[in-house]
C-alpha cells in the first residue's frame, strides 16, 4: 500500500510537490497559534508600519499589528473558505447534476438556470449575494458556493450524459434496477474521479475569489486575518512600506500554485479523458 | 447563416431574462428601506410613504419587476440612492477606462499569448516548451493584483518608466492616456495569457499531429507555412472559443485591477456601490457586464464561420 503511494507520487511528481506545500499550509493553519505568532487582532501603536525585523518577522501594519501572525492566521480563513466551498459546491453540483443527466424534462429547465447563474462574471455574482446579507464568513463561503455550483452541475451532467448511452447502464436498466439505483449504484461512482479533480480547482479558484472580495471591501469582516483583508489595509501605504503586501501576496500566490498543480497532476492521474495537455 | 443568426439571438433573451429577473430579485429582497434612505433622517413615516407610492415600491413584486424591465428596455436603470445621478449616467461616465482597459488586454494577452502557445507546441517536450509551460502555470497561478502590484512596483516606483497609479482621459492625450494603462493591461491579462496560451499549446500539439500535417510535411511545405496555413487555421476555432469566454475572467478582474491602479471605471463604480449599498448602481453594472458577456459569446459563435467555412448554419 504504501509503496504503491510512493511509486504513484513519482509517477507524477506535480501532486507530490503541490500535496506536498498544501500540506504544509494545512499544518499552517492548525498549528498558527504555536508558530511563535501573537494575537492577530493585538493592536499596538508604539510599533505602528514597522519594517520586517528579528521581533518583527514580516514587520507590522498600519494599527502595530504583527503581520507575520495575521499571515498565518489568514491561511486559516483561506484553507476553511476554499475548502468549505470546494465540499459544499460539489457535493451540492454533483446532485443537481445527476438529475439533470438523468430526467430529461427536468434537464432543460435546470441546464437554463445554470446558463443564467453562468452569464453574471464570478465576482460580481459573489459580489452581489454578499451585498444581500449580513457581512461574515458564512456569506462568503456561500456566495462563492453558488457561483461555483453551475461549472460542477455542468460537468457532471455532460459525463453523465454520456455514461447513460454505455452498455452497462442499458443492461442494469434491462435487469430491471430501478431508476433510483441506476443513478447511485452505477451512474454516480463513474463521475467520482471528475469531481476530485473539478473539487481541486474549485479549491483554487474560492480561494483566489475570497482574497479579491476582501481585498476590494466586500469579503469577510476586516476585523478578520485574512490575506485579502491585509492586502486592502496596506493599500494605502504599500508605495513606502511594501511588505504590508509582500507577505500576504506572497502566501496567497504560493497556495493558489500549490493547487493548480495537485489539479494538473490529478487530473492527468485520475481521468485522462479530460487531460488537454500532454 | 441569417436564420442561425436570429436563433442564436433569441436563445440569449431567456438568458438575459433571468439575469434581469435575479438583479431584480436582489434588490427587492435586499435589506434597508430605499424609501426610507432617500427620504432622509428627518422625514416623518408620511414622507415615506409618499416617496414610497412615488417610487411604485407599494406594488406587488411581479408588477414592479415588469415596470422596471420595461424602463430598462428604454435605457432606464434608475436612480443611485446615494449621488442622486441616473445610473446609466454614472456608468456612461465610467465606461471609457474601463472598455479601453479591456480592449488593451485583450490586444496585449492575444499577441503574446498564441505566438508563445505555438512556439511551445512546435518545440513539444523541448526545453522552449518546458519553459513556457512553466512561465504559463506561473501566470495562471498568480493572482492578477498581485501580479500589479509587482509590475507597479518595478516597472513604476523603482524603474519609473511608468504611472504607478492613476488614469488620464483620452482627450488629455492618447500616449498619456496608454501609458496609464499599460501596466493594469498586463496585470488584468497575466491570468488570460496563461489561459490562452497553454489552450494554444494542447490544441495545435493534437493538430500537428494530424495526417494532413504529415502530407504537407512529405510534400516538402515549408515549416512557416505549415504552422501558419495548415495548423494554426485548423486550430482556430477553439482558441477563439477560450480568447471569448476568457472574457468572463477580464471582467471580473477588472474590479480587482481598478483597485489596484486607483482607475475610476465600472470596477471601481462596481466597489464603491457595494460599499455604500447602492442598489440600483450594483444592479446596472452586473445587468451590463452580463449582457457584455453573452454578447462576446454570441460573436465567438458567429466567428466560427469566418474561421472554420465548413461550418453552415
Amino acid at each position: 500500500m504504501t509503496s504503491a503511494f510512493f511509486h504513484f507520487l513519482r509517477r507524477y511528481p506535480t501532486v507530490a510537490v503541490g500535496g506536498l506545500l498544501m500540506l504544509l499550509l494545512v499544518l499552517t493553519a492548525i498549528f498558527a497559534p504555536w508558530l511563535g505568532t501573537q494575537d492577530p487582532t493585538q493592536i499596538a501603536p508604539l510599533y505602528r508600519t514597522r519594517p520586517p525585523s528579528a521581533q518583527f518577522w514580516f514587520g507590522t501594519d498600519l494599527l502595530g499589528r504583527d503581520v507575520y501572525s495575521r499571515v498565518l492566521y489568514g491561511t486559516r480563513v483561506s484553507l476553511t473558505v476554499g475548502f468549505s466551498v470546494a465540499v459544499l459546491s460539489t457535493a451540492i453540483g454533483a446532485v443537481i447534476g445527476v438529475i439533470a443527466g438523468f430526467v430529461r424534462w427536468l434537464d432543460v429547465v435546470i441546464m437554463r438556470i445554470m446558463d443564467g447563474f453562468m452569464s453574471i462574471p464570478t465576482i460580481l455574482l459573489a459580489i452581489a449575494l454578499i451585498a444581500l446579507w449580513h457581512e461574515s464568513m458564512r456569506t462568503v463561503i456561500l456566495a462563492i458556493t453558488i457561483v461555483e455550483i453551475p461549472r460542477v452541475v455542468r460537468l457532471v451532467r455532460g459525463v453523465v450524459l454520456s455514461l447513460r448511452e454505455q452498455a452497462f447502464v442499458e443492461a442494469a436498466v434491462t435487469a430491471g434496477a430501478s431508476p433510483w439505483r441506476i443513478m447511485v449504484r452505477h451512474i454516480f461512482p463513474n463521475t467520482v474521479a471528475a469531481l476530485i479533480v473539478q473539487g481541486t480547482y474549485i479549491l483554487g479558484v474560492s480561494i483566489l475569489a475570497e482574497a479579491s472580495l476582501s481585498f476590494i471591501g466586500a469579503g469577510v469582516p476586516p476585523i478578520t486575518p485574512s490575506w485579502g483583508n491585509i492586502m486592502a489595509e496596506g493599500r494605502a501605504l504599500w508605495q513606502i512600506r511594501p511588505h504590508l503586501i509582500a507577505f500576504p501576496a506572497a502566501f496567497l500566490s504560493v497556495t493558489i500554485l500549490a493547487v493548480n498543480m495537485l489539479g494538473d497532476g490529478l487530473r492527468d492521474a485520475l481521468d485522462p479523458r479530460m487531460s488537454k495537455e500532454d | 447563416m441569417i436564420a442561425y443568426v436570429l436563433r442564436r439571438i433569441l436563445s440569449a433573451i431567456p438568458v438575459m431574462l433571468f439575469v434581469a429577473f435575479f438583479v431584480f430579485a436582489l434588490l427587492s429582497f435586499a435589506p434597508g428601506d430605499p424609501a426610507a434612505l432617500l427620504a432622509g433622517e428627518n422625514a416623518t413615516p408620511d414622507d415615506i410613504a409618499r416617496i414610497r407610492a412615488n417610487l411604485g415600491l407599494d406594488q406587488p413584486f411581479f408588477t414592479r419587476f415588469f415596470h422596471w424591465i420595461w424602463h430598462v428596455l428604454h435605457g432606464d436603470l434608475g436612480t443611485s440612492l446615494f449621488t442622486g445621478q441616473t445610473v446609466g449616467h454614472m456608468i456612461a461616465q465610467r465606461l471609457a477606462p474601463t472598455f479601453s482597459l479591456m480592449v488593451l488586454t485583450m490586444i496585449v494577452s492575444v499577441v503574446i499569448a498564441i505566438p508563445a502557445g505555438a512556439w511551445a507546441a512546435w518545440w513539444h517536450n523541448r526545453w522552449n516548451d518546458r519553459l513556457v509551460m512553466l512561465w504559463a502555470v506561473l501566470s495562471f497561478s498568480i493572482p492578477s493584483f498581485v501580479v500589479g502590484y509587482i509590475l507597479a512596483w518595478i516597472f513604476g516606483l523603482k524603474l519609473r518608466w511608468l504611472p504607478v497609479q492613476g488614469y488620464v482621459p483620452f482627450d488629455q492625450g492618447l500616449w498619456a492616456s496608454v501609458q496609464t494603462l499599460i501596466l493594469p493591461a498586463f496585470a488584468l491579462g497575466s491570468v488570460y495569457v496563461g489561459l490562452i496560451t497553454r489552450f494554444t499549446r494542447s490544441t495545435l500539439i493534437e493538430t500537428l499531429s494530424q495526417d494532413y500535417v504529415r502530407t504537407a510535411r512529405a510534400k516538402g511545405v515549408s515549416n512557416r507555412r505549415i504552422l501558419f496555413r495548415h495548423a494554426l487555421k485548423n486550430a482556430a476555432v477553439p482558441i477563439v472559443t477560450v480568447v471569448g469566454s476568457g472574457v468572463a475572467l477580464l471582467i471580473s478582474g477588472t474590479v480587482v485591477t481598478e483597485t489596484v491602479f486607483a482607475i475610476p471605471g465600472l470596477g471601481r463604480l462596481t466597489v464603491d456601490a457595494i460599499l455604500r449599498r447602492d442598489y440600483p448602481v450594483i444592479q446596472g453594472v452586473i445587468l451590463l457586464f452580463s449582457f457584455l458577456y453573452v454578447l462576446v459569446n454570441l460573436a465567438v459563435d458567429l466567428l466560427y464561420t469566418v474561421f472554420d467555412p465548413r461550418i453552415k448554419y
